[in-house]
């Protein structure tokens, strides 16, 4: 267990260190927020939805920590290419000690920018109900760096090079976000959208985080973490047999 | 105390390790020898437990390879072909991250971490980033790192790849003195013949991924019927500038004829 700290502390010690990263990861959601949330207030108000802000933070916060874990978890490409992948394969550690440093240690790291976020929404006018359900939050987005942390670590065991991932970022990670209602509401959608919206788990995570900061929802809360908790442990099995086909 | 028992490897149709064996023995410094290509690494990255022979069977520290694999992962040391040094992390970092991965105490790798330090001459640059070392200053961290959890096998691939002189007589000084001292075998491979001559004591030279001699340097020199081990080694293997595939039963030809005469 060991080496699932020092794997955690190594990816720690890499995200302080890198500031330019963690300022630049927040551009992406302030542009969300200023674009999306204050652009599209007034039409979303109109349309009897309430404050459109309210609606859409939680989705943002879901958005970084989705973006960072899987970038994290696609560092293992890097780790590749730079060769420390095989100091690591090397010891005498069980590859699931590996893969689970990894994942915990880019789950951290996204829910350190996943908070950072929440500061800047709360910035933008963002108001949750109250702080109760705090812990209730930051168990959905743990389970959501996760899934994505998981996901991301599944996905570089397989690749040898950072070319393909345009197509992961455009075709999965993007969609999952997208179509999560992070967005939009869930309520009345198209046959076709709301059945995807209903099989992608993020669906669940935004609308759980949703619940733990303003009580509205609509999947039951223990619905949701029961679906993100299977989430992940089905990502990890998958993550665990890519890993221990990993040959250098 | 390395034994390779018919180990073969193909990756699809093509055989990058052929039905080799050959026994390296306790306190050794063996050196592994070939052209480009030749299956050199492969080898060292199934001995290493990174990649799966197709066949054959290995043994590190008495250990079977393929059956007992942490017990061999904690029995070697490695400095790979390629850096593998975290650039974000400082030297010593880098040191306390491969100490607990093996699962050494504190108690023990602190000392350990500096003396191996001193030993290369980065003791002083102990808190530096790896990403303003030099090639060489890089090499020589591996090398501390490689031997830090007390390895009984320490594989050097190319590990002077790319150094000048200085830094190249510098290591092979320190691997030389650590093989005496620290009683560690050496499992090495160079495209520098002079440094084989000056360190190794038995030699084997593989192309084509068969292995076409095993030897002292005098004694492939002599059945080779050559001047020094380079001509040796060209005589062996041909002068022609290698691709990554080529005609085996050739080379094998060209051998049998060498060593019969």
């Amino acid at each position: 267990m060991r080496a699932v700290y020092i794997l955690w502390l190594r990816q720690l010690k890499r995200f302080i260190r890198k500031r330019a990263t963690i300022v630049g990861a927040l551009g992406q959601p302030i542009i969300f927020l200023l674009a999306i949330g204050f652009g599209l207030s007034p039409v979303f108000a109109r349309a009897g939805g309430g404050d459109y802000i309210q609606f859409l933070a939680p989705g943002i916060i879901v958005m970084t920590v989705l973006f960072t874990s899987v970038f994290t978890g696609i560092e293992i490409i890097w780790d590749k290419q730079f060769g420390f992948l095989k100091e690591t394969l090397v010891a005498p550690v069980p590859r699931f000690h590996i893969l689970l440093g990894k994942i915990l240690g880019g789950s951290t790291v996204a829910m350190i920018q996943g908070t950072l976020v929440f500061l800047i929404t709360l910035v933008a006018g963002f108001r949750p109900q109250s702080l109760v359900s705090l812990p209730l939050a930051f168990l959905f987005l743990f389970l959501v760096a996760l899934l994505s942390s998981a996901m991301g670590a599944a996905i570089s065991a397989r690749l040898d090079d950072m070319q393909g991932f345009p197509l992961i970022f455009n075709f999965l990670v993007q969609p999952l976000f997208f179509l999560s209602g992070a967005i939009f509401p869930l309520k009345d959608l198209p046959v076709v959208l709301s059945f995807i919206t209903k099989i992608n788990p993020y669906s669940y995570a935004v609308d759980g985080l949703r619940f733990a900061f303003s009580g509205d929802n609509f999947f039951p809360p223990l619905l949701s973490i029961g679906i993100l908790g299977a989430a992940v442990f089905v990502i990890l099995l998958i993550g665990a047999y890519q890993f221990s086909k990993i040959q250098l | 105390m390395i034994q390779i028992k018919n180990l073969t490897k193909k990756f699809g149709d093509f055989t990058a390790v052929d039905n080799i064996s050959l026994r390296v023995n306790k306190g050794e410094i063996f050196a592994f020898l070939g052209p480009n290509g030749a299956g050199k690494t492969t080898t060292i990255k199934m001995l290493t437990t990174l990649l799966r022979p197709t066949s054959g069977e290995l043994f590190l520290n008495g250990h079977n390879v393929a059956e007992n694999k942490d017990e061999t992962r904690k029995s070697f040391g490695i400095v790979f072909q390629d850096p593998s040094l975290d650039n974000e992390l400082t030297a010593y970092e880098n040191m306390q991250f491969h100490a607990i991965l093996y699962g050494l105490k504190k108690s023990v790798y602190q000392k350990r971490i500096i003396d191996l330090l001193k030993l290369v001459e980065l003791e002083d640059r102990k808190n530096s980033f790896v990403k303003h070392f030099s090639g060489g200053m890089k090499r020589r961290l591996e090398i501390a790192r490689g031997l830090l959890h007390l390895p009984k096998v320490l594989f050097l691939d190319e590990p002077t790849l790319g150094l000048d002189p200085q830094t190249r007589n510098h290591i092979w000084a320190h691997i030389k003195k650590l093989n005496k001292e620290e009683k560690v075998t050496i499992f090495f491979t160079t495209h520098h013949m002079e440094e084989v001559e000056r360190i190794a004591q038995r030699v084997a030279i593989i192309d084509h991924g068969k292995i076409l001699i095993i030897g002292t340097i005098a004694e492939i020199i002599k059945k080779a019927n050559a001047k020094s081990l380079e001509d040796a080694f060209i005589s062996l293997t041909g002068s022609t500038i290698r691709e990554e595939s080529g005609n085996v039963s050739k080379a094998m030809m060209r051998i049998h004829s060498k060593l019969a005469r």
